[in-house]
């Protein structure tokens, strides 16, 4: 069955037969429900509260394609990798790259595939995991993705099973122009199972100039002390628009450590939501990010603590040079069962010009008496004294400012608890702070 | 030639007078000292005189080894071998000492055309000034002041100046918060880099310092202004007698 759509926004019509899993009666029913969903919905305006900061009308007035199934393969030299030894799936224009590729010797109980595969080989891992987190309900994004899933990740780890090397996703994009704009809806389905351990680290670059939209829908599910590191880097094109939507149910004594780096993109959105679904979890969401230019950083966060014994960490620091506008919105439910909450949450942002900005909005909802909750927001410039300390020192204005700038960004990422995924993202940092 | 000479230096903070016509000069080899109450301008003149931004110059000149020193910005007074060991060192969290040290004395050599220092050679430099200051490793790799006691703040300024080694150090009360081991360190570190080609000066409220850094030149700053000249007697002088005779309420 072939089943063209007129394009109800800036996405071209899409061919369903030409999807991977075409022939799979439950994933073209999805398809077609998270067509007529985003139809129904639209891009998200400020209207909706939770995009009052972050407007998407620079996507409207462009019109994106999908890559087209039978594209070559783009020629890709270095891939910039986190440890030399890792397990490694590519992803180049949101399509699946084997050739990239490396999976060897990955523990037994690990599944580790690309979404194209898993459809092919195990459709019924596939039906049972999509859509286990990320309920379409009011969310256009994730209607967005559903629409038009292609390619992706699954990843499963059984019971106890603990994955030693990290395991990269890197997602490069290498298409795309202001005249003929791409687009890709990678889903990423991650599982471990009770007791299983594994370390996730993934990298969305592309280059500048390039014009295309990663719209990312991530939907993580820890079973009862499983423990999950889970970082990204995105340093996507300057002219690049990237949304991910990230969501996380953890169970008992599970522990979920994550971190998102925002170098990248014309506009980032990278929104968590996780579910603190058991007692003694361990739930860190934490990030940094870097912006100068007209670029535009938003992280949105949810920590949803429904019972009790739970602890949750958020820092997210940034500085914001230009006109770059950096939002954050952190939100922490503390629900009536949940007593014993430990939360912390706190929000830096470094401000380097007269023009720049950032909107920050903590919420926390606290319905139980017997918790510990903290945050904490500040925005300000580079200190004056620390300045004029440097430059009595004889360091160059520009150079004093920017070690501080690298000092505040190296301490931010202080969050991240594995050391060569701390020492890769410092070194990006770096690079990125030395471009400008 | 002196190496700085100072006259009828005014300057105002928030558009209040605290300098009101400083004349100093000092040549190469000497030391001297400025002793004065608290509030009478002591710090105020340190800031003036390494450009700190706030502190307005409202008449006077200031000529160091030749140029016009008011016209530089600080970091361009840094290369010039101005440097000021500060009262209040500030922390700097994130930074290390070492990285600091060696952008700084880095980016003075190359305002100098001098090459720069690769990280071995500096490690060595820097680990054997801090060896003269009974400074640990640890302390050299830690962030800049951080967690510093006040006393290991001030062998850091110490530690500073000598991997700097500049014309002019100026020293705004270093002897404050330190033990008298510290302050013997301390003290010997500055007394290692006197030179006939060198100059101090060593601001302070009390004698103590003076027995270990002793001055050829002793001057006294009072309401804004250089009240007496005279040797290291006049140091022990006001040691005795206290600032009373300058208009000051309280006893050295
Ligand atoms: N940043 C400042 N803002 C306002 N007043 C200041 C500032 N710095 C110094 N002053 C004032 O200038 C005077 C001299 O201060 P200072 O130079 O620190 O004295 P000293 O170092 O001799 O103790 C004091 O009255 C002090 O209150
Ligand atoms: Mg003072």
């Amino acid at each position: 069955m072939t089943t063209t759509t007129a394009s109800p926004l800036p996405f071209a019509p899409f061919q369903q037969a030409a999807l991977p899993g075409a022939d799979l009666p439950w994933l073209a029913d999805l398809r077609r429900a998270g067509r007529d969903r985003f139809a129904a919905l639209g891009l998200p305006t400020p209207r909706n509260e939770a995009w009052k900061f972050t407007t998407l009308r620079p996507l409207e007035k462009l019109s994106f394609a999908p890559v087209p199934a039978d594209a070559p393969a783009v020629p890709v030299d270095a891939i910039p990798a986190v440890a030399a030894d890792s397990h490694r799936l590519v992803f180049v224009d949101g399509r699946f790259r084997p050739d990239l590729s490396r999976r060897q010797g990955l523990p037994a109980g690990v599944t580790l595939l690309s979404l194209g595969e898993a459809l092919s080989t195990v459709p019924a891992q596939v039906e049972a995991m999509l859509g286990r987190t990320a309920a379409v309900d009011g969310h256009a994004l994730l209607a967005l993705n559903a629409a038009y899933l292609a390619d992706g990740v699954l990843l499963h780890v059984a019971k106890g099973v603990t994955v030693d090397r990290p395991i990269e996703l890197v997602f490069l994009a290498a298409g795309g122009s202001a005249d003929a704009p791409l687009a890709w809806h990678p889903r990423l389905l991650l599982a471990l199972e009770d007791n299983a351990e594994a370390t996730l680290v993934e990298q969305h670059l592309g280059r500048d100039g390039a014009v295309y939209l990663s719209n990312v829908a991530a939907e993580v599910v820890a079973g009862p002390g499983a423990r999950l590191h889970h970082y990204k880097l995105q340093e996507e094109g300057r002219d690049a628009f990237h949304l991910a939507t990230l969501t996380t149910r953890l169970g008992r004594d599970a522990t979920y450590d994550s971190f998102v780096l925002n170098l990248g993109a014309r506009l980032a959105r990278h929104e968590a939501r996780s579910l603190l679904d058991g007692t003694g979890i361990t739930c860190r969401v934490s990030g940094a990010y870097a912006i100068a230019g007209s670029q535009h950083s938003d992280i949105t966060t949810l920590i949803d603590h429904a019972h009790p014994h739970c602890t949750s960490r958020e820092v997210v620091k940034g500085v914001i040079g230009g006109q770059g506008r950096a939002v954050f919105q952190g939100k922490i439910i503390v629900r009536p069962d949940a007593q014993k909450t430990d939360g912390y949450q706190l929000n830096r942002a470094l401000l380097l010009s007269d023009t720049a900005e950032i909107d920050s909005k903590p919420e926390l909802e606290i319905y139980a008496d017997d918790v510990k909750c903290s945050h904490g927001a500040t925005a300000g410039e580079l200190d004056d004294d620390q300045l004029f300390y440097l430059r009595a020192r004889g360091l160059p204005l520009e150079q004093a400012r920017a070690l501080l700038v690298a000092a505040f960004l190296d301490e931010a990422v202080d969050e991240v608890v594995s050391e060569p995924v701390r020492e890769h993202f410092r070194s990006r940092i770096h690079a990125v702070l030395e471009r400008r | 030639m002196p190496l700085i000479e100072i006259k009828n230096l005014h300057a105002s903070v928030d558009g209040k007078e605290i300098l009101k016509g400083i004349d100093l000069t000092i040549d190469a080899g000497e030391v001297h000292a400025i002793m004065g109450p608290n509030g009478s301008g002591k710090s105020t003149l340190s800031y003036v005189l390494a450009g700190r931004d706030g502190y307005e110059v409202t008449d006077g000149s200031v000529t160091f080894a030749g140029v016009d020193l008011l016209a530089l910005e600080p970091e361009e007074r840094a290369a010039a071998g101005l440097f000021l060991a500060f009262q209040y060192p500030v922390e700097i969290p994130g930074v290390s000492n070492t990285t600091f040290l060696k952008e700084a004395l880095n980016a003075i050599r190359k305002t100098r055309g001098e090459p720069a220092l690769d990280a071995m050679q500096f490690l060595k430099l820097i680990r054997a000034k801090a060896k003269d200051l009974s400074m640990t490793d640890e302390m050299i790799k830690r962030a800049v002041n951080v967690g510093f006691s006040g006393g290991e703040k001030k062998r850091n300024e110490a530690l500073q100046m000598a991997v700097l080694q500049p014309k002019l150090a100026i020293l705004d009360e270093t002897d404050s918060g330190l033990d008298i081991d510290a302050l013997r360190i301390v003290a010997e570190g500055v007394n290692a880099l006197r030179s006939p080609e060198r100059a101090m000066l060593v601001i302070t409220h009390y004698q103590r310092l003076l027995d270990y850094i002793v001055p050829d030149v002793v001057h006294v700053l009072a309401h804004g202004r250089i009240q007496r000249t005279g040797g290291k007697e006049l140091a022990l002088e006001l040691e005795a007698k206290g600032y009373a005779e300058f208009g000051a309420d309280e006893a050295a």
